[in-house]
């Protein structure tokens, strides 16, 4: 069996949710698995994650180099192929990170490369199968993966379940010697931190939230006349970003803001996960898409097969009767 | 500056249901609307503007069948120099790695300063881009929003959490995947495309490119798809079928209930 390792990303000393995510994700591939965390990074910083690691993983090893201390992906990857066991079976958070780093890192071990795993069916012989999605999340594919020479395994956030496990003593094992010198031709500079937008979206308990559905620009107002008689604000998933229809601070998702209303009505959101990701505190989910298939359906308390342009100016309607009739 | 851009015709989900076929190993195709894949338009878009500052030329190189040629035209009408597609039933059923070994024999043809993909396609494994660049040993960066040219190098900023963007220098020849939202691509309608219609489209061949045929195709994938299958949904809604005014009554209602009418 071959060793499995979790990459951990941690920040300001702290290991992110996602290593007890992988630890999990490494017992489906074994249950009998005790995979290593492999974390890198400089200075107190890494040695407060590396520590805190301990009740999770029984063996920690840790690459510290100054040139680690922002986890440039070009560097990591280095590092990384000068630590690794030839053979290992590497998992990484599917984010912003380990898109960066995981295709490249699997070409430069000799290993196979999954992306964006949800679930992981278990091994036989060297054949690992798993599941992913495709076309935005509407079908899923199981996939067989050779880890005859090793894997490198990207999962998807939030995929699999944090377990309690008992025995790990937790020893930090030093690697830094052997990360080898690392040549950086991408270098990092600076993070520009998002624009707060005329609307703060996070604080809102009700959110009309428009997709690709909407279909064009001038259909957005559809949405915020709902939203002006329902007291609510408009938010928006990423092609409505994309193509310019609404300001990226409206954006709910992984790229984009992170909202815990009561009430989350989605409009021709198709429902990808990097949207769903930004829909935290289980609002109660309504959702009106014209495609009956589509995956929001399948996390919304309750759905609507309408096309959105004929019925959000029916609900505001509604609303505005509902409305006056209070008022009198 | 001589840019490269690989693209790839994909099913257009938001034209689309996405069905499975009768024997559950894959979708139902013969009915789809294909087009270019998202992310990749806005990567040739973004080089089409890189090209227009700097100078240069763009190719778009596509691995597909010859339904392929259908985007190619499609990016000729947009503006690009060139375009090629890599045709070969010996790479039937590769993977991301045995695209990655296709597209990197193409760039060793040529002369690339740059090489853009799209941050993923229909398989969401956003994975070719990062692959080409190691084999060719040059610098990568994903999910990237923007590029400007500075020194020889480029300033690219990255797409991170929360809207946040991280500002990178990477050095010439380099590999970006492209971020859809990076520009506004141009508008090709079906006139543009019938003006490059008897532009020629090379196809490049296995033998062409020199390729080990062992390295690519179904024999070499470390990585197969087994079937395709319905998501289990750990709920399911509750779907109302009603006539549009009951159901936008009930929605009012579900509303005041949960504390969304103020």
């Amino acid at each position: 069996m071959p060793r499995i390792f979790a990459y951990v990303v941690h920040r300001g000393g702290i290991a992110d949710d996602s290593a007890a995510e992988l630890a999990a994700a490494a017992r489906k591939i074994d249950p009998t698995a005790a995979p290593t965390a492999i974390l890198t990074g400089w200075g107190p910083d890494l040695d407060a994650a590396g520590s805190s690691l301990a009740s999770s993983f029984a063996e920690i090893w840790k690459v510290a180099n100054e040139a680690l201390g922002y986890p440039n992906s070009e560097l990591v990857r280095q590092a990384l192929v000068q630590v690794l066991p030839p053979g290992s079976i590497v998992l990484v958070p599917h984010d912003h990170f380990g898109i960066d780093l995981s295709p490249g890192l699997s070409l430069k071990l000799n290993s196979a490369f999954v992306s964006d795993v949800l679930a992981i069916d278990g091994l036989e012989g060297n054949s690992l199968k798993l599941v992913r999605q495709e076309f935005g999340g509407q079908v899923n594919t199981h996939v067989r993966c050779d880890i005859s020479s090793g894997a490198v395994i990207n999962v998807r956030p939030g995929a699999f379940k944090a377990q309690p496990n008992d025995a790990p003593s937790g020893v930090v094992i030093d690697k830094s010697s052997e990360a080898g010198t690392l040549v950086a031709r991408r270098r990092y500079l600076e993070t520009i931190v998002a624009e707060a937008g005329d609307i703060d979206i996070t604080k809102q308990s009700v959110l009309v939230s428009i997709g690709r559905g909407i279909q064009e620009k001038d259909n957005v107002g559809l949405a915020e006349e709902l939203a002006e008689v329902l007291g609510a604000a408009v938010s928006c998933s990423r092609p409505v970003v994309d193509a310019k229809w609404m300001e990226k601070s409206r954006q709910v998702g992984s790229s984009g803001k992170t909202v815990k209303p009561k009430v989350y009505l989605a409009c021709g959101i198709s429902g990808a996960f990097q949207h769903l990701a930004g829909i935290k505190g289980s609002p109660f989910l309504i959702a009106i898409n014209k495609n009956p298939k589509a995956p929001i359906f399948q996390v919304a308390d309750v759905g609507i097969v309408d096309d959105l342009l004929e019925f959000l100016p029916e609900l505001t309607n509604k609303a505005r009767e509902l409305r006056g009739v209070a008022a009198k | 500056m001589e840019i490269l851009v690989c693209a790839r015709r994909v099913p257009d989900t938001s034209e689309n249901e996405i069905e499975f076929n009768a024997a559950g190993n894959d979708i139902e195709r013969d009915e789809l609307v294909y087009s270019v894949n998202e992310a990749d338009n806005y990567a040739v878009e973004e080089a089409l503007q890189i090209r227009d500052r700097v100078g240069g030329s763009v190719t778009v190189v596509t691995v597909d069948g010859e339904e392929g040629e259908e985007i190619l035209r499609r990016e000729l009408a947009m503006g690009v120099n060139h375009a090629a597609l890599v045709s070969d039933d010996a790479f039937n059923g590769s993977d991301g790695k045995g695209i990655a070994t296709i597209l990197k024999a193409f760039v060793e043809k040529g002369h690339y300063d740059l090489i853009l993909t799209g941050v993923q396609a229909d398989d969401g494994a956003a994975q070719v881009g990062g692959m080409v660049a190691a084999m060719l040993d040059y610098p990568f960066a994903s999910l990237v929003n923007s590029i400007a040219l500075e020194d020889g190098k480029l300033r690219v900023s990255r797409e991170i959490e929360g809207g946040n963007r991280e500002i990178n220098e990477i050095d010439l020849p380099c590999v970006l995947s492209i971020q859809t939202g990076i520009n506004e691509p141009r508008y090709v309608g079906m006139r543009g495309i019938r003006q490059v219609a008897s532009v020629p489209i090379p196809t490049l061949a296995i033998s062409d490119l020199a390729i080990d045929p062992d390295a690519v195709g179904e024999g070499a994938a470390k990585v197969k798809r087994v079937d395709y299958f319905v998501p289990a949904s750990s709920k399911e809604a509750e779907l109302l079928h009603g006539s549009r005014a009951e159901n936008a009554n009930r929605v009012l209602e579900l509303l005041a209930a949960k504390g969304g009418l103020k």
